[in-house]
């Protein structure tokens, strides 16, 4: 099932996309890449938002929540995928579904270094742990990938992670750009 | 300057863990009981197998979170996370979470040996300094309890599962050497069995 897209409002196509699914809780240490995402969380009286303390959390909370029968994903930043590499394995050895949502830092003109380590090591170290990587560059085309991923998740039992990529959410720069 | 109870028993771990948590099952009412990898899991089993039991052999640190989801998911059941303190330290961040989704069918146990009884019974940090209680009271966990006799078991059992969430409890329990009781390990048969149970399909 594709999801059409409202120009180039890839939060919106990512909300409708969790809705025609079910998926009602989101899980996440905020990025500013997912601000108006999570915004729209936020103000859905359909859907949970839950703030961690630290990624893996999200993890064990996901696998909960799915076990009791409602579908939910997780939503981070680059960095945190390092946060949650062991407890990546739980919901895989469980046969549950995991579904991740990862804004990237590190990639596309970054201008900060300290974020360049994890966000280039962001894709392999998923898939060593067995998570099918969904990376997106173009804002019309996260609907559909996000829609993708989340079929392959909970109807294929996997785990699988959108990563949006940093040419989309945009390069902070902090003025040194 | 007076000191504070909760500190006055560190070192007053003496309850048996297999007695306490076999006579503490026995009155759960209905509670889905999410153990911890390791001692707490070998506990559950030792005192009778259950299909509402969601067995673990990894993912430290994750007992909590995976009864708080299921908590959210069900919240007509209760939901009570049962763990050592080294597992539940590892995690310990996820008590602000629970202190802010506030599920009223979610209670803690901590099994608090004070030690890593599982790897070679290395000394805890709840040994020394660290105060489970206060810690939870501190995230926003305002119902806690301690218990050091097995004689009160009937509170601790009210407290965890008729009094209302989302609360933690530590039980001072001794390091023990018991007998090996190992539940099934396929996690996805451990999972499929207690969406079962629950009534959950798995393609949800």
């Amino acid at each position: 099932m594709t999801t059409p897209t409202r120009q180039g409002d890839w939060s919106a196509d990512v909300l409708d996309a969790m809705t025609a699914r079910r998926i009602s809780a989101v899980c996440t240490i905020p990025d500013g890449g997912l601000t108006r995402l999570l915004n729209l969380v936020k103000v859905d009286n359909t859907m949970r938002l839950v703030t961690l303390t630290t990624e893996e959390e999200g993890i064990g909370i996901v696998t909960g929540l799915w076990l009791g029968g409602t579908r939910a994903m997780v939503a981070m930043q680059s960095s945190g995928v390092g946060n949650c590499i062991n407890a990546i394995g739980y919901p895989s050895t469980l046969r549950a579904p995991l579904l991740m949502l990862v804004t990237m830092r590190g990639q596309w003109g970054e201008f900060n270094p300290w974020q360049v380590p994890m966000g280039q090591a962001t894709r392999p170290v998923l898939e060593s742990m067995g998570v099918r990587c969904f990376p997106v560059d173009a804002a019309a085309e996260v609907g559909e990938t996000f829609a993708a991923a989340a079929d392959m998740a909970f109807n294929g039992h996997q785990s699988t992670a959108v990563l949006i990529g940093q040419r989309i959410v945009g390069a902070k720069g902090f003025g040194q750009q | 300057m007076t000191t504070p109870p909760e500190i006055a028993v560190r070192g007053s771990n003496k309850i048996s863990r297999r007695a306490l948590v076999a006579e503490l099952l026995q009155r759960r009412a209905g509670a889905l009981i999410v153990p911890g990898l390791g001692s707490a899991t070998w506990d559950c089993f030792a005192a009778g197998d259950s299909p509402e039991y969601l067995y673990s052999w990894g993912g430290m640190g994750l007992a909590v979170p995976t009864a708080l989801g299921l908590a959210l998911a069900q919240p007509k059941r209760r939901v009570l996370a049962l763990t050592g303190d080294g597992e539940i330290m590892m995690g310990i961040g996820s008590l602000a979470v629970v202190a802010d989704q506030a599920p009223e069918n979610l209670a803690i146990l901590v099994l608090d040996n004070e030690s890593f009884g599982e790897t070679g019974r290395q000394i805890g940090l709840t040994s020394h300094k660290t105060d489970l209680l206060a810690v939870a009271r501190g995230f926003g966990i305002g119902n806690t309890l301690l218990t050091t006799t097995q004689a009160d078991v009937a509170i601790l059992a009210d407290f965890l599962f008729h009094k209302p969430g989302p609360s933690l409890a530590v039980a001072k329990i001794a390091l023990s050497e018991d007998p090996w009781a190992l539940p099934e390990k396929d996690g996805a048969a451990i999972a499929r069995r207690f969406q079962g149970a629950i009534g959950v399909a798995s393609s949800n």
